[in-house]
């Protein structure tokens, strides 16, 4: 009996310490399960790009990154490989640079034309003019991915946090938190990891 | 640590030549190959001390009476880069208040030597810098503080009292603002 009480206490703290290490992004940013605001932002192609433009998907990858922080650099090829798995799937790659131009002048639209254009970028790479999308995001840093799910409600932020466990080295990936978020997604499946952390590039707006 | 690795070689070198035979002239070679490339190692290794998080923790639960701030930063962060002149201040000046700055770099192991080596040097810091090399980062991040997303700079203050995490910079005046809270 003695031994049930104790195994109930150990239960109720680890279900209370569940909770009081619930991650949220940011102060004002989404959780899990809230609607995605959607944007007009400036494509380095000129065109403008809104969530809205894309009638068949199933969700989106929405990643914010930039030019200049070396873990955005570090990430630019996997995420043209995340664009490549799942654009065909439903699920494109748009990514926003959130960095005040003026602020970090290496994050300057021209620059952004460059950056997209040496790296074959396959996905829209647009501007947040005025950083006005990244705080309602509750991004935080830089690559910093908030995937959504296209429903009748809205685009639904399923998952928050990083592309996957190892910034440094792609070939010593153990777990990719994007890919299992978008593929649980697509099954219809709960997606077991829905928020993780990584060291990043703090925005400068 | 050179030194040891020379009185290892000739210790081996001496050993081998008392039992040469001709057959081991071969693993000879070898060993001698496998000892030059330790040493050119040893000639390459970083100045600063490199932790993953197991290794690093110790310095974030220091109960001796001082209190410390540990700085999370690197080299290509240029807010970082910005506040470390008042870390640097702060070092200085509270060093006989019991107040230790520890800056963290969280640079990519190709930066060690071609970066954070040079820009310690330049910058002459003279506070104590140790690298932070675990990419398992969801795992440790929480571990520092649980509300911390990963963006740096980041700070943490704390003694055997009290502790604070600051996502965030910090200019001279805050960082002596938020210190007094820890001394007094």
């Amino acid at each position: 009996m003695k031994i049930l009480k104790i195994l109930g206490l150990l239960a109720l703290m680890v279900s209370l310490g569940a909770f009081s290490g619930k991650f949220t992004s940011g102060e004002d940013g989404y959780s899990i399960g809230d609607i995605a605001t959607d944007f007009s932002l400036k494509n380095v192609d000129g065109s403008m790009v809104s969530l809205s433009d894309y009638g068949e998907a199933k969700g989106f990858l929405v990643i914010f990154t930039c030019n200049t922080c070396p873990y955005s650099v570090a990430y630019e090829d996997r995420i043209n490989a995340l664009d490549a798995k799942y654009k065909s799937k439903g699920v494109p790659v748009i990514a926003i640079n959130p960095n005040n131009p003026a602020k970090k002048p290496g994050d300057s639209f021209a620059k952004m034309k460059i950056r997209a254009a040496n790296k074959d970028f396959t996905f829209p790479y647009v501007l947040d003019e005025g950083q006005k999308i990244y705080p309602q995001y509750g991004a935080t840093r830089t690559p910093h991915v908030f995937l959504l799910e296209s429903t009748s409600q809205g685009n639904v932020v399923k998952y928050i946090g990083a592309i996957d466990d190892n910034s440094h080295n792609a070939s010593n990936v153990d777990e990719k938190y994007v890919e299992n978020a978008v593929d649980a997604m697509l099954a219809g499946k709960e997606i077991k990891v829905t928020n993780t952390r990584a060291i990043g590039c703090s925005i400068k707006a | 640590m050179k030194h040891l690795l020379f009185a290892l070689v000739f210790i081996v070198l001496l050993i081998s030549g008392c039992n040469q035979k001709p057959k081991e002239k071969d693993k000879e070679a070898a060993s001698e190959q496998v000892f030059a490339k330790f040493e050119k190692e040893a000639d390459d290794q970083v100045k600063f001390p490199v932790y993953d998080y197991e290794g690093l923790e110790p310095l974030l639960y220091k109960d001796d009476g001082k209190t410390y701030i540990i700085n999370f930063w690197a080299t290509w962060c240029k807010p970082c880069i910005e506040e470390l002149p008042y870390f640097e201040k702060v070092n200085a000046e509270q060093k006989d208040n019991n107040v230790e700055v520890v800056l963290v770099s969280l640079d990519m192991p190709s930066m060690w030597k071609s970066r954070l080596e040079p820009f310690v040097a330049k910058k002459d810091i003279k506070s104590k810098v140790v690298i932070l090399d675990d990419p398992k980062q969801n795992d440790w991040i929480p571990k520092i503080d649980k509300d911390w997303g990963g963006g740096i700079p980041a700070t943490l203050i704390y003694n055997k009292d009290k502790r604070g995490f600051y996502e965030r910079g910090f200019t001279y005046e805050e960082l002596n603002e938020e210190l007094v809270k820890y001394i007094n």
